[in-house]
């Protein structure tokens, strides 16, 4: 093992046995072997390094997190391998490729999400202003209200559609009387586009809401905290292509303040949204750069045979 | 579908020919099910009948109305006005004049013994409470419903045969006669039996209640679920949420699903050799029973409450965790108030099985014959199943009805304890 690796400290790991590690990559299909140079199975760090060389550029102008050698180990499944990205500010930063390879692993380092996770151990560098993440240090209820996340699945709790909104100010204390916590709410529903469909009925369940309404109130929620970075795992996977091209416009919108890491299994989604676009295959980062080059000139055969839609 | 070819045709017809075959399969098999539920239901209905024919009579009880006179020669002959000479005098006298004004040419002893037992033992002790907290009574004459004795209950309910030769019932036939002389002039009459839910044990079945032993059940159940549930909740909450998955986590599992099917009888003894013995709790105390029911239900409550919080999807504790909630907060703030309603009815049906054991209860001395009403959780008490079970072995017929009366009154806070439960569960459902 590498050793700039530093050991993640398992005693910071909370327990919470909720989410099934993603699926396996499975055995390497005969793609996965284009660096001829890389000799197969064990061998040297150093000679193995030059297979995890990520083509284009993996840094961003303006960088709010810095993400240098990040491996995540499911077990003994070496889920995400020796990857380096930056989520710089104000731009949407796309992660796209097969069912496995890595994407949400990898977005959900980014908030330690994957503490969750009993089996997961994530090494490596991640840096959010230059704080690292995985310190002691860090408080993870304080790094997860900086950097918020939106799920594949719409899921508000089943409270009322204000009391979802409301409910990470007041845990964090951002307000300090209800006229406060009420321009929050409103604030982040309005800047979610969500106000004028929801502002008559703020006492309502937000389960009951559509999907796309759902999902645009878990977005609210989100940005009621005012986080730097907005981690956004599929959102669109669950709805309709109207409320998709909702959150896509809100997306848009959103880039303006936050820097936003999206995982997609959209291509088209991708390449409407996002600044820059990473490729991820089976747990290596193959690519990164600017959404337009990935998608007409892609710098690796993989990345073209993906967004071409020959395979994936 | 029309068929395209011979070979279609074919399967076809091989097909419709195991038709008939499969659908009397399926009959067959929906009549065997039918007729098990119809044979459970009958077996619940038998039970139901057996136990409401016999036990309805006891909730009404056979009153005779009596002229009594408050002599102050009997009760106070030196017009004292003390409790001391009051509580000591002789209020049988009272009663027995009454009965004799009734009947003024009954005269020798044997009979007028017999007319004296016409009326409950228990009637004198209700006159002296009633002088007790009224002594202005003294002197006067009051028109008073007294219980008869149980033997004139059971004739007047009609479980005596009067065709029976006189040797072989418990009624003389001489008593027979008067009890219908009074009835003739409207001096008896079945009345709603109060004193049955609020009295204690008693030797006289017309003076029994179930008063003290469901006051004991209610102390038991308050202790247990007091203990119980959060106890419960917390170690379901601790196992689902925040232990580790490592071996020794594993083996407590193991053991909690073990300690459920551990015979009741075994945590009385517990019970017996730990609180009693060790830590010198009084016996026969309603405490020690809620303490052994604790360890009884325990199993279950972490049981229902571990399934209830498993129901929880995790995308709930996700959302609350990505908006930065502490581990704990999550679980405060959104697992527990969702499992709430599995965990409150695995609760109840946990307290609605500790309401009807009895074999612990027989290790830690709540089997003894207990007259006074508890006052506190610490006073010597019965609960309902143990005093069902000490009126099932009495002797007189008239234990017989109120042994089933006290199953109907339990049978009934089971039902409503188990309602409860159900719906508790209907309301709160959720489904995501």
């Amino acid at each position: 093992m590498d050793t700039a690796e530093q050991a993640y400290d398992m005693t910071n790991i909370e327990k919470a046995e909720t989410v099934p590690p993603r699926p396996d990559p499975g055995p390497e299909p005969a793609v996965v072997q284009f660096a001829p140079e890389a000799e197969p199975a064990e061998q040297e760090v150093a000679e193995e390094r030059a297979e995890y060389d990520t083509i284009g550029d993996v840094t961003a102008k303006d960088a709010v997190m810095t993400v240098r050698d990040c491996n995540v180990f499911y077990g003994d499944n070496h889920a995400l391998q020796h990857v380096n990205l930056d989520v710089g500010r104000n731009e949407v930063v796309a992660l796209i490729g097969p069912s496995g390879c890595g994407k949400s692993t990898f977005i959900r380092c980014l908030n330690r999400m994957n503490d969750t996770i009993e089996t997961a151990r994530v090494t490596g560098e991640i840096r959010l202003h230059g704080d690292d993440i995985n310190s002691r240090e860090t408080d993870v209820v304080l790094l997860r209200a900086r950097v918020g996340m939106v799920f594949q699945k719409p899921n508000p709790f089943p409270k009322s559609v204000y009391d979802n909104v409301a409910y990470g100010p007041k845990l964090h204390g951002l307000a300090s009387n209800r006229t406060e916590l009420d321009e929050i709410v409103e604030r982040s529903l309005l800047r979610a586009g969500l106000w004028d469909e929801v502002k008559d009925r703020l006492d309502d369940p937000g389960t009951g809401l559509s999907g796309g309404q759902q999902q645009r109130l878990c977005i609210a929620r989100t940005i009621a905290v005012d986080p730097e970075v907005i981690l956004m795992d599929e959102p669109c996977s669950a709805l309709d292509p109207i409320a998709t091209a909702k959150i896509e416009d809100l997306i848009d919108e959103l880039a303006q303040n936050y820097a936003i890491a999206i995982v997609t299994h959209s291509m088209q989604q991708a390449a409407r949204v996002s600044q820059r676009t990473a490729y991820f295959h089976l747990g290596k980062l193959i690519e990164v750069d600017s959404t337009d080059k990935v998608f007409t000139n892609p710098g690796h055969r993989l990345t073209e045979d993906y967004v071409t839609g020959r395979f994936g | 579908m029309a068929a395209t070819g011979p070979s279609s045709t074919e399967t076809l017809e091989r097909v419709r020919a195991g038709l008939a075959a499969r659908y009397r399969r399926e009959r067959r098999f929906r009549l065997f099910g039918a007729a098990s539920a119809i044979l459970g239901l009958l077996f619940v209905l038998m039970l139901f009948v057996s136990i409401f024919s016999n036990g309805y009579s006891a909730f009404w009880q056979t009153q005779v109305k009596l002229d009594i006179y408050f002599d102050p020669e009997v009760i106070d002959p030196g017009a004292t006005g003390e409790p001391q000479v009051i509580g000591k005098a002789n209020f049988d006298k009272v009663v027995r004049g009454a009965l004799y004004d009734l009947f003024p040419d009954v005269s020798g002893r044997q009979e007028r013994r017999d007319l004296k037992r016409l009326v409950s033992a228990g009637a004198g002790f209700e006159l002296r409470e009633q002088v007790l907290a009224d002594p202005a009574l003294v002197g006067q004459t009051r028109t008073l419903w007294l219980p008869a004795d149980d033997e004139v209950d059971m004739l007047v309910k009609g479980y005596i045969d009067r065709d029976l030769p006189e040797a072989s019932r418990r009624l003389k036939d001489r008593q027979i006669a008067w009890i219908d002389a009074l009835a003739e002039k409207g001096l008896v009459e079945r009345q709603f039996n109060a004193a049955f839910f609020t009295t204690g044990d008693s030797r006289e079945p017309e003076l029994a209640g179930i008063g003290g032993a469901i006051k004991g059940s209610f102390f038991m159940l308050v202790v247990t679920l007091i203990l119980s549930f959060p106890l419960g909740v917390a170690a379901a909450v601790y196992l689902e949420e925040f232990a580790p998955k490592n071996r020794w986590v594993d083996l407590i599992e193991v053991n909690i699903n073990n300690l459920a099917a551990v015979p009741s009888i075994v945590f009385g003894l517990l019970g017996l050799a730990v609180f009693i013995n060790f830590f010198g709790l009084p016996r026969s105390a309603p405490v020690v029973g809620g303490l052994v029911l604790t360890l009884m239900t325990l199993p279950t409550v972490i049981i229902a409450s571990r399934a209830a919080i498993k129901s929880v999807p995790p995308s709930v504790r996700e959302a609350a965790l990505g908006v930065g909630a502490s581990a704990m907060q999550t679980v405060f703030h959104h697992v527990i108030p969702l499992a709430m309603p599995g965990m409150l009815t695995g609760a109840i049906i946990g307290m609605a099985r500790a309401l009807g054991e009895s074999a612990p209860l027989l290790m830690i001395g709540m089997i003894a014959f207990i007259v006074e009403v508890p006052e506190t959780p610490l006073d010597p008490a019965t609960a309902l199943p143990v005093q069902i079970y000490l009126w099932a072995d009495s002797p007189e017929r008239a234990f017989v009805e109120r042994t089933s009366a006290a199953i109907i009154v339990l049978l009934a806070f089971l039902l409503v304890m188990n309602g409860l439960a159900i719906w508790m569960r209907k309301k709160f459902e959720r489904r995501w």
